[in-house]
This record gives structure tokens, C-alpha cells and sequence, in this order.
């Protein structure tokens, strides 16, 4: 374990901004929080969470993923990708930290997504044990713990300092960097941080949420439940639950006319969309009801079916702060399973 | 209020004037209402409710609700009555098979206000004479309804309805004092850069979610150009850095004149864009070239874009380029 006095944060920010490039969540104009590359003066958020999940570093919103360039009659390929360079995110809470794990399995799997590969390996985590997590905060029903974070280093803030413990070799490797600027200590301060939170979390309005009733079993009885017309009534189909969520994986792939050629990007997509998964049949799933139930049942259904029982959910509450209508995954929950919870 | 509006809405399913009822659903935390139909008592006495945190504006929902048989009972907050009445005006929504019950309204919280106080965990949320008390996993706090209003309603124009069948509580009054378009002057004064560099800082924040869009109750078509493949322009997200730029500049070209400033957009943009200035802009510039004009006031009035007289001004003559 090692650790750094808070007033030293901006000299830390600086030192890693010299070897690689540094994101931390800081303020918008507006007061919301962002990930932004550090620069000097850039100040940690006070809040909880950002609005935009990190995945954006691995998945980004859009990406060009091949040019063709027209000329006559002859077309060129052009081969858009570059090695990414090395960077590092810092205060990445457990829910995201999570997300990752998520995203690699679909990522990942074979055939291997080469441009999220080439991210991912270049990419330091160091997370940010939660001290004061939200009433939305709900990662616990996933079995994730926000008061021990992960990544490859997890940290604590308590009494003045931050602690840093490095969980892996890119975490070693990013302590060796600034550790003119830490100082060797003992876990106990850490730990008595841990347990502050874990008290705090017993009493988060969400703390008895289970996923009980949930999984890649009970696809055929949650599917036909009756519920999701009353559930799916309301929603606008407009996709910021799935925009905002760090585990939401789809993506579109679309050419761009450049006038002198294509440029073929790719950007994330929602299953809230009328042409989601359009083919020249049309779009399967014809109202919003579908298209709805396709959201939630991906989390905590068909995700867990293909992924040996892991859920497609993190609990990081964002679709339960953001969705205009504040219809989410937590009353989708609640709702589905009244009467058996 | 609530209880009144609970009775009432119960009265008229139980009698049959009414098939359905539009109203707003509880949450798990207070904050957390969402819009919903009610179709029995039963229903109603169960998670009907009517607080501090009921913004939404119900009356886009009446564009299907309201093609359904028989009578939907819809309550409108006095902002949500011109909207359902522009919707009625561009023949959108049935008048006759809607049944529009006015509710009084003192201004709307707005919960990301409260968190900026720095409240953290909110569990619930009481209030009484204008005084919200949060009650939060580290503790209670109290905050003058009055500092944490939605934009929309801290800049409320008026507390009177456009259009209703039966009014529930008192009428409000308009509100004199209100300075709606303060910061569109403050915006007017600055440089064409300095405007420009503003609006590339705010909408750079674009995720494109289209939830402005979506709780648009001017925004209904039925399939928006930006999401028809065959469109030639549709976009599911930006293709490069400008575009989100002219997908909000389009659509407050698309909905000036039908806009009635419900505050719907700015309200629910995640990334808190404050969309209303581009609408607000239109609805002033409207105002200032053609004479006052409020989308959704009446029912017969032609609206001034779509109202051709030789004696209108020549926008491009009444203001020059970067002056007014
Ligand atoms: S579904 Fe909601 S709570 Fe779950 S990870 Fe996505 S945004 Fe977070
Ligand atoms: S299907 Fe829907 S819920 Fe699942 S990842 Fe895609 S957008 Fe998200
Ligand atoms: S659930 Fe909410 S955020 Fe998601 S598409 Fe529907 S209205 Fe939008
Ligand atoms: S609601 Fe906000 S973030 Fe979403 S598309 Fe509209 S302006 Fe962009």
C-alpha cells in the first residue's frame, strides 16, 4: 500500500500526465461530471459519478474503422487504425471498473475486436473507492463492492490522503512511475475506510435489491410476463438509458459519403430505436414494448444465458438518474418480481 | 391537491365520463415520478400522485392515448395546457375524445438542483409552504423549493391555463415579472464568435440520446427525417463534431412557431444543454418581427410563419448581420 497527502493530487496529475496521457472526472461548464484529459489547473469532481460512463475509452461513441478512397475506376482501402497510445484513467468507480469485464466478453471473444483491443491493452485503471455512494447506487445486487474497487490500482480517499493499492502489472507499473511521489505505509487506514463504507452501504435504499427471479433460466417466463406493456407505456424510445450505461455494447455500422470517397465509422446504437436491428424484413421487434423488453431482458436475462451467469447490469444507477421518465432497470426489477421478492 | 385531483380522477372512471386517466405514477425515491395511465380506482388510490417533482408534461402521451375509445382524462399543469392545445390546433390530438382537467402549480423541483447543493443519497423528499426537507442516507436537509426550480418553472411565464374542460384548485395569474429572455439578450449582445463559440461549448456535450427530441410535444412526427434511413440524412450519431450542432439547430428551425416553451427539453437533457435558449430565441425574434405571439394560446389564430401577408417584415432587412 502507498499513499499521497491530497494537497499533493496536482503534483501526482502532473507527473502522470508527463509519461502518458491522463484523464480524470472533472466539472463541465454546465456542473456535470466528465472524463477530460488533465491539464494543469483541472480539478477532481466533487461528484459521485460521471454522466457518460468510462466506456467510452475502450468503446468510443464513434469511430472510423476503414476508408475507401474512389478513384476512377479503381478503389483504395485505407486502413484507418493506429496503435493507441498509453494512457490512464483515474477514479474510475467500481460499477465501470466492472463494465470493462463486461465489454470484454464481447469484445474480446472470438472474433477478437481489434480496435477495442488496441485500447484496452494501453489503458491503466486506477479506481476510487466510493465514500459516499448515491440512493441509486445499487452495484452491491451484482455482487460488486465499491468500497474495494479494482482495476489495476484501487484507491481510497479518507482523512487527507489517498491511498493506492496496485492490484496488477500495469498497476505496478504505473506506481513505479510516481513513486518519488508516494510513501510506503500500512493497509489500516484502508481498511477502516472500508469498513465506514460498507456501513454506509447497508443503508442505501436499494441495499435488499437481489437478483433473485433473474437469469438465463427464466427467459421463457419473464418474457411472456404480462407486465411489460404497463412498464414500457410511458418510455420515449429515446435511448439515453442506453447511452448513458457502461455496459450497453451496441453498435451500428455506417458508410459516410466524403464526396471523394467512404468512410466507414461505426457508433453506438440502442435497441430503444425504431430501426435497431432493421434488416430488409424490417424491424423485428415493431413497438416500443419489444424493444423495451429487449433492453432489460438482454441485462438480466440473455446476457447471463451466454455468459455463465454473469448479469449485463453493474448497478451504477445512471439510467435511474437520467431516463426522462425515470423508468429503469431497478423498477423493471422491482415490478417484474413483485409478490415473489 | 393531490387528494382532490385522486377523488376526481376516481369519480370520473367510476361514472364512465372517462376510460383512462393521464397522470404521474410514484417512484422509489419522491424525485422519480413517471408519467402513466390509470384505468381504475384501484390504480389510482395506489400510485397516483401529484407533488413538487411532477414536471413532466403529459400532454404528448394524448397523441395515442387519445385515439383509443372512449374519454382520456389528461391533468395539465398550466405550462402542459398549451402544449395540449397546440397539439389540438395541429390536429394531432382529438379534442373531443380528451378530457382536460386544469391543476394549479406553484413551480417544480428540479433534483439535479438539489444535488448541486451537494446533497448526496436522497431517500425521500417532503414538502410543505415551498420548503423542501430532503431526507438522505447522511442526514436531513431542508432548501426553499424556490432556489431548486426547474429552469422552466423558475422562469415560468404564466400560472393560467390555455384550454381545459374543469379547473382543479385556483387559476394562477401571469407572471409579471418574468424575464424569460434575459439571457437570449445577453446572448444577442455578444460577438458572432464569442455566440458561436458558446453554442459549440454547450452542444459538444451532445450524446444525441434524441431525449430532447423525444419529449418534444412539438416533435410528432411520425418518423423524424433523422432516424429515416431513406432520408438520405439520417444519423444515429455524429459523423464528426458539427453535426449534433445542426441536428439542434434544425429541429428549433422545425418547431419555431409551434414551440410554446414548455421546457420539456432542457428539463430532461441529460448533459444539461440549455436547449430552451435556441427556442427562445425563435419565440422572441417571432415576437419582435410579426408582433406577440404564444404557440398553443388559442385555438384559431393563424400561426405567424405559416401566415403569409404582403406587409411582413423582411427579417433579413429588420436585423443586419451581427447588430440588431
Ligand atoms: S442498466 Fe442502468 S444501472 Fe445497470 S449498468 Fe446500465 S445504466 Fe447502470
Ligand atoms: S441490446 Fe440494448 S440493452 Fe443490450 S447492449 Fe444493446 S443497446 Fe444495450
Ligand atoms: S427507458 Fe427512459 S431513457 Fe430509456 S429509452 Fe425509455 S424513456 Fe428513454
Ligand atoms: S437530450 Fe441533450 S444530450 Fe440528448 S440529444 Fe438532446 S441535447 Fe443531446
Amino acid at each position: 500500500m502507498y499513499r499521497i497527502p491530497e494537497q499533493n493530487l496536482d503534483r501526482l496529475f502532473s507527473l502522470t500526465a508527463e509519461k502518458s496521457k491522463l484523464y480524470i472526472p472533472a466539472d463541465t461548464a454546465a456542473g456535470t461530471a466528465q472524463f477530460m484529459p488533465w491539464k494543469e489547473g483541472l480539478k477532481l469532481t466533487d461528484a459521485h459519478n460521471t454522466v457518460r460512463s468510462a466506456k467510452d475509452f475502450f468503446f468510443p461513441q464513434t469511430e472510423n474503422l476503414v476508408g475507401f478512397r474512389v478513384e476512377g475506376k479503381s478503389i483504395e482501402v485505407i486502413d484507418v487504425r493506429e496503435e493507441t497510445e498509453d494512457f490512464v484513467v483515474f477514479g474510475v468507480r467500481a460499477c465501470d471498473v466492472r463494465s470493462f469485464s463486461i465489454l470484454d466478453k464481447v469484445f474480446l471473444a472470438d472474433p477478437v475486436d481489434t480496435y477495442y483491443k488496441n485500447r484496452r491493452e494501453h489503458g491503466t485503471i486506477l479506481s476510487l473507492a466510493c465514500n459516499m455512494p448515491e440512493e441509486t447506487c445499487f452495484c452491491g445486487t451484482f455482487g460488486i463492492d465499491c468500497a474495494a474497487p479494482g482495476g489495476d490500482v484501487q484507491m481510497w480517499q479518507t482523512d487527507g490522503w489517498f491511498y493506492l493499492e496496485p492490484l496488477t502489472e500495469k498497476g505496478n507499473a504505473y506506481i513505479d512511475t510516481v513513486s518519488s511521489l508516494l510513501e510506503e505505509c500500512g493497509g489500516e487506514a484502508a481498511a477502516e475506510c472500508r469498513r465506514a463504507i460498507d456501513a454506509v452501504k447497508k443503508k442505501l435504499p436499494l441495499a435488499g435489491l437481489t437478483t433473485e427471479g433473474f437469469g438465463g433460466d427464466k427467459m421463457a417466463e419473464l418474457f411472456d410476463s404480462e407486465k411489460w406493456g404497463e412498464l414500457a407505456e410511458a418510455c420515449l424510445g429515446c435511448g439515453t438509458c442506453t447511452f448513458v450505461c457502461p455496459t450497453c455494447q451496441c453498435y451500428d455500422i455506417r458508410d459516410f459519403n466524403t464526396g471523394h470517397g467512404i468512410s466507414r465509422f461505426r457508433c453506438w446504437d440502442s435497441c430503444m430505436y425504431s430501426d435497431f436491428t432493421k434488416m430488409s424484413a424490417g424491424q423485428p421487434r415493431l413497438t416500443q414494448l419489444e424493444r423495451f423488453r429487449q433492453r432489460f431482458m438482454h441485462k438480466l436475462v440473455y446476457f447471463p444465458a451466454n455468459n455463465d451467469g454473469e448479469f449485463g447490469c453493474v448497478g451504477c444507477g445512471r439510467c435511474l438518474s437520467k431516463c426522462p421518465i425515470s423508468m429503469n432497470i431497478v423498477k423493471v426489477m422491482k415490478n417484474l418480481t413483485e409478490g415473489d421478492q | 391537491m393531490q387528494e382532490i385531483m385522486k377523488k376526481r380522477a376516481s369519480e370520473l372512471l367510476l361514472d364512465g365520463t372517462v376510460s383512462r386517466v393521464i397522470g404521474w405514477k410514484a417512484g422509489d425515491f419522491v424525485y422519480d415520478i413517471t408519467p402513466a395511465v390509470f384505468e381504475s380506482a384501484e390504480e389510482i388510490e395506489k400510485d397516483f400522485v401529484y407533488t413538487a417533482f411532477c414536471g413532466a408534461n403529459l400532454s404528448k402521451y394524448l397523441v395515442k392515448e387519445s385515439k383509443k375509445p372512449g374519454k382520456t382524462l389528461v391533468f395539465l399543469k398550466p405550462c402542459d395546457s398549451y402544449s395540449f392545445a397546440q397539439l389540438v390546433k395541429e390536429h394531432r390530438v382529438n379534442r373531443d375524445s380528451v378530457y382536460a382537467v386544469a391543476v394549479e402549480c406553484r413551480g417544480k423541483a428540479d433534483v439535479d438542483k438539489i444535488r448541486d447543493c451537494g446533497v448526496k443519497g436522497i431517500c425521500g423528499i417532503s414538502e410543505e409552504n415551498g420548503t423542501l426537507t430532503v431526507d438522505t442516507v447522511y442526514g436531513d436537509k431542508t432548501l426553499p423549493l424556490s432556489e431548486v426550480m426547474l429552469e422552466k418553472c423558475a422562469s415560468c411565464k404564466t400560472r393560467k391555463h390555455a384550454v381545459y374542460d374543469e379547473l382543479l384548485g385556483e387559476e394562477g395569474e401571469e407572471v409579471a415579472d418574468c424575464d424569460r429572455f434575459g439571457k437570449v439578450r445577453e446572448l444577442e449582445s455578444m460577438t458572432p464568435e464569442e455566440r458561436y463559440e458558446f453554442w459549440r461549448g454547450e452542444l459538444s456535450r451532445c450524446i444525441r440520446c434524441n431525449a430532447c427530441r423525444n419529449v418534444c410535444p412539438a416533435c410528432t412526427c411520425e418518423k423524424c427525417v433523422f432516424d429515416n434511413d431513406n432520408s438520405g440524412i439520417a444519423q444515429k450519431a455524429a459523423a464528426d463534431s458539427f453535426e449534433e450542432n445542426m441536428f439542434h439547430i434544425i429541429r428549433a428551425f422545425h418547431v419555431a412557431g409551434r414551440c410554446t416553451d414548455c421546457g420539456e427539453c432542457t428539463r430532461v437533457c441529460p448533459q444539461k444543454i440549455p436547449l430552451h435558449l435556441l427556442n427562445r430565441k425563435f419565440i422572441k425574434d417571432i415576437n419582435e418581427l410579426y408582433g406577440d405571439y404564444q404557440a398553443g394560446a388559442d385555438p384559431d389564430t393563424r400561426p405567424p410563419l405559416t401566415d403569409f401577408r404582403t406587409t411582413d417584415a423582411e427579417p433579413s432587412i429588420v436585423y443586419r448581420r451581427g447588430e440588431k
